[in-house]
């Protein structure tokens, strides 16, 4: 399993840089300059633009520009905004903390409310309970993640005063459960419905059958046997559900005031902040990496017939 | 058994990542239980604020979008500043003095200093004006100092500055310099009043990128800290001795990812000012809102501007140009498809400007049969077809689609909105000469003098004239007004000026921009100025 983790590692590095280069270049290809916006309907001086420019390595061919920003990157430094003159790695050191806390939240969220929802479901398929699973998780499923988000701020903000409307810039943990439950709800709705037709089906296999027979507890044939076969597909869903929680929270955020990546990100990119645009976006590539091989690790662990050399 | 093995370290891992984020950030009690609003770290008597990120380091010649100088301005007094009527009021000059309008003498009130402690000299004003200006140091706003005399020497135009100071500043001794113009401009004093001009410590010069993260002023307002992109919070200055003394303890200047978050936290106590209502909240913010509404115009203007490059406006008959205007039912629009948001335009310049007239025309008025005849009798518009730009992140796409729906319906000539995605590229396309026919434009006063509604956007060559209009007649009627004896005299000059304007169209008013914001119950006297911001300084805690 070692070795197989190394070679996983180093098939990272090409992805990193062909997802940082592509980002790259599409911040490039983008019309806009950032250097002449900022002086905005006002008058413009050409020659200082263009010393700006020259100052920020902006006016070096795209291939020489990302070249400078490997280099960058491996010595730990993530460029700097062009209008604040901030450095990009304090830009994503604010905004990371927030979006990972709220990612984990909601993560914690679906797979515990969904899980139990899919068992409690699949264990009785065709059932009322089933039926009503069915019907809210198509209701989650089918009503946009900005419906939600209001409809709760204004039923527990407003009607019922039990949270603030917004989240404040640096925000405690109780502050994150609303916009957290929002923002899982959507893929709650997928790990629902995903376990309770894997254990719907795997309720019906043979060595349910045989764990039935040989009289184990009830406890151990559902624990064990059933869900640990059962979580395979969730778990790939879940994998790669991590990464697009962390980068498609821009509705979310952007309601609830939360100061985090998608924030970020939607920022920059329309001040064509280039280098904070390729930095977040490289984590996010981190992030869904790193999930990924957490996913195919813990396919072994779920399934031993499944092994890596 | 390996599975097990891996089972603990996947699960160890997950527990650790848990602990370590979902802890990290936890507490923090610094509320304030002896402030009227329940807002959740504001100190007692501050008041609070949505203004956004400023995009640059607070340094004052180097902002010139609203938000940073919002900052700037509770940071660094100037001179002198403006009433609501654009007046002008001595703050940190005692008085400003000309004969010729050439050359000006600044004596400044004695005894003030920047909240380091150190005095504010006429070398605190000379030595940061001359930094400012200095190419080298690229400051956003250097042109502002083009006036002076020497400006051509620190900011030439190739390569680097020939010296360090302009010629045309000189200390007398501690609270009086002068300053030589390259030539006469009656309404210099009235720049004076932009913050670029703001006085430096000495503490600047050793380290200007530190100083833009902390700033020091001499201004009504001490920084306190900047936690990016969250909130700039600033008090009160015990000792400032200007007559903007600020009447409360002090202003956070919030962030909120969306207008709308904004007023969700100004309904519900913890905000407040809010400086504009979102689209979504505008038809009831009056009713949630009631007396706490602020519904006003200031100086701002919107324009539609042809560029006269284009095919479409290339040697146009300027009646044709008269003829859209009265094409575009302006008093619809603002009221249906901006919601009263605008107010519309009945000349060049908007009220709060001295020097703004209402014109004896009907140029500004709805009458499409009229409009129609003016556009056919005077050669039309080649192909029929115009098209007006527009960035579509600003929100203007709704209203430049009514624009349009009302020439084409009025004169028959096809319009056809031109979207570009966001400002940047509706710039760069300016900028490049690639306009099709014409663009949105929008203007807000530097200083409340009608001479800034109509020199820098329509004199030729001017920085801001991107519809590259040019006519001889213009400049000639602009450099009487600024050759002009006295201010007077020299708005007077502007007036007729811009009577000669109307004949000749450089391009077509819309409406004057209104403030839309509303404030909390806990604060009280809000009012705003000509720029449309908050008078923060006059803002009392109830």
């Amino acid at each position: 399993m070692g070795r197989y983790v190394a070679r996983r590692l180093l098939q990272m590095i090409p992805v990193f840089i062909g997802s940082t280069l592509l980002v790259f270049s599409m911040m490039y290809a983008l019309p806009g300059d950032p250097v002449r916006a900022l002086a905005g309907e006002q008058a413009v001086d050409p020659a200082q633009i263009a010393a700006m420019k020259k100052d920020l390595g902006l006016d070096l061919p795209l291939w020489h520009q990302y070249w400078n920003y490997l280099t960058g990157l491996l010595q730990g430094d993530f460029g700097t905004q062009i209008a604040s003159g901030q450095p990009v790695a304090d830009i994503i050191a604010d905004a990371f903390p927030i979006t990972a806390r709220l990612t984990i939240f909601a993560f914690a969220f679906t797979v515990v409310v969904g899980i139990s929802m899919g068992v409690f479901a699949g264990l009785k398929a065709d059932s009322l309970r089933d039926r009503a699973l069915l019907i809210l998780t198509l209701l989650l499923i089918s009503v946009p993640s900005f419906v939600l988000a209001f409809l709760g701020r204004y039923l527990f903000a407003f009607e019922l005063g039990w949270v603030a409307p917004n989240v404040s810039g640096d925000p405690s943990w109780d502050e994150l459960i609303l916009p957290a439950v929002v923002l899982g709800s959507l893929s709650l709705a997928y790990v629902a419905r995903l376990t309770r037709t894997s254990v719907a089906e795997n309720l019906r296999s043979d060595y349910m059958r045989t764990a039935v027979a040989k009289g184990l507890p009830r406890r151990r044939i559902i624990g064990v046997h059933l869900l640990r076969n059962s979580m395979i597909p969730v778990v790939t869903f879940l994998g790669t559900d991590l990464g697009a929680l962390m980068g498609g929270a821009v509705v979310t955020e952007g309601i609830f005031n939360v100061k985090g990546v998608g924030w970020s990100v939607f920022g920059a990119l329309k001040q064509r902040e280039g280098a904070t645009v390729v930095g977040i976006v490289t984590l996010i590539v981190v992030v869904y990496l790193v999930a990924s091989l957490l996913v195919d690790l813990l396919y072994a662990v779920l399934d031993p017939r499944i092994r890596y050399a | 058994m390996r599975g097990g093995k891996s089972a603990k370290w996947v699960v160890g891992a997950i527990v650790v990542a848990l602990s370590a984020t979902a802890c990290g950030g936890g507490s923090k009690d610094d509320d304030s239980s002896n402030s009227a609003s329940k807002e959740k770290g504001k100190p007692a008597g501050y008041i609070s604020m949505d203004n956004g990120e400023p995009q640059k380091p607070l340094i004052p010649a180097d902002t010139n979008e609203s938000v940073g100088s919002n900052v700037i301005r509770s940071l660094f007094t100037q001179l002198l500043t403006f009433d609501k009527d654009g007046g002008i009021v001595y703050t940190n000059a005692e008085s400003v003095t000309s004969k010729d309008s050439k050359t000006w003498t600044v004596k400044l009130k004695s005894g003030w200093k920047f909240h380091d402690g150190t005095p504010v000299t006429a070398e605190s004003y000379v030595k940061a004006w001359n930094w400012y200006s200095n190419v080298d140091n690229k400051m956003q706003n250097s042109f502002w100092f083009s006036d002076i005399a020497g400006y051509s020497d620190v900011h030439p135009e190739k390569g680097a500055a020939k010296t360090e100071t302009m010629k045309g500043l000189k200390v007398v001794d501690d609270t009086t310099f002068t300053i030589e113009l390259t030539g006469p401009v009656p309404y210099f004093e009235y720049k004076l009043g932009y913050q670029t001009f703001a006085p430096l410590p000495e503490a600047f010069y050793k380290d200007p990128k530190a100083f833009g993260q902390s700033p020091i002023g001499n201004g009504p307002y001490i920084f306190e800290k900047w936690d990016h992109k969250k909130l700039i919070q600033v008090k009160a200055n015990p000792d400032y001795q200007g007559p903007n003394k600020a009447k409360n303890k002090g202003i956070l200047f919030k962030n909120y990812a969306t207008i709308e978050a904004a007023y969700q936290d100004l309904l519900s106590g913890n905000l407040d000012l809010v400086k504009q209502v979102g689209p979504q909240d505008l038809p009831k913010y009056k009713s949630d809102l009631g007396d706490r509404v602020i519904d006003e115009a200031w100086a701002g203007l919107q324009f539609l501007t042809p560029v006269f490059y284009s095919k479409t406006f290339k040697g146009v008959d300027p009646k044709v140009v008269q003829g859209l205007s009265m094409a575009i039912d302006r008093k619809t629009i603002t009221d249906k498809v901006l919601n009263g948001t605008r107010k519309p335009a009945t000349s060049f310049t908007p009220p709060g400007v001295a020097g703004h007239q209402e014109l004896d025309t009907d140029v500004f008025t709805f009458d499409p049969a009229k409009a129609k005849k003016l556009v056919a009798d005077n050669g039309g518009i080649p192909g029929n077809k115009m098209w007006i730009q527009y960035n579509a992140d600003g929100g203007h796409k709704e209203w430049v689609t009514a624009v349009c729906e009302s020439i084409r319906n009025s004169t028959g000539v096809d319009c056809v909105p031109d979207a570009k995605p966001d400002f940047q590229t509706d710039l760069e396309a300016r900028d490049a000469k690639q306009v099709k026919s014409a663009y949105r434009g929008g203007w807000v006063a530097d200083y409340p003098v009608n001479v800034n509604f109509m020199k820098e956007l329509f004199a030729t060559g001017a920085e801001a004239n991107t519809g590259f209009f040019s006519d001889k007649e213009v400049d000639a009627a602009f450099k009487k007004g600024d050759n002009a004896e006295s201010l007077d005299a020299s708005v007077k000059g502007y007036q007729e000026a811009e009577k000669l304007l109307l004949e000749k169209m450089p391009s077509i008013p819309l409406w004057e921009y209104k403030t839309n914001g509303g404030y909390s119950k806990s604060v009280d006297n809000v009012a705003i100025d000509f720029h449309g911001d908050y008078v923060l300084t006059d803002v009392t805690v109830k």
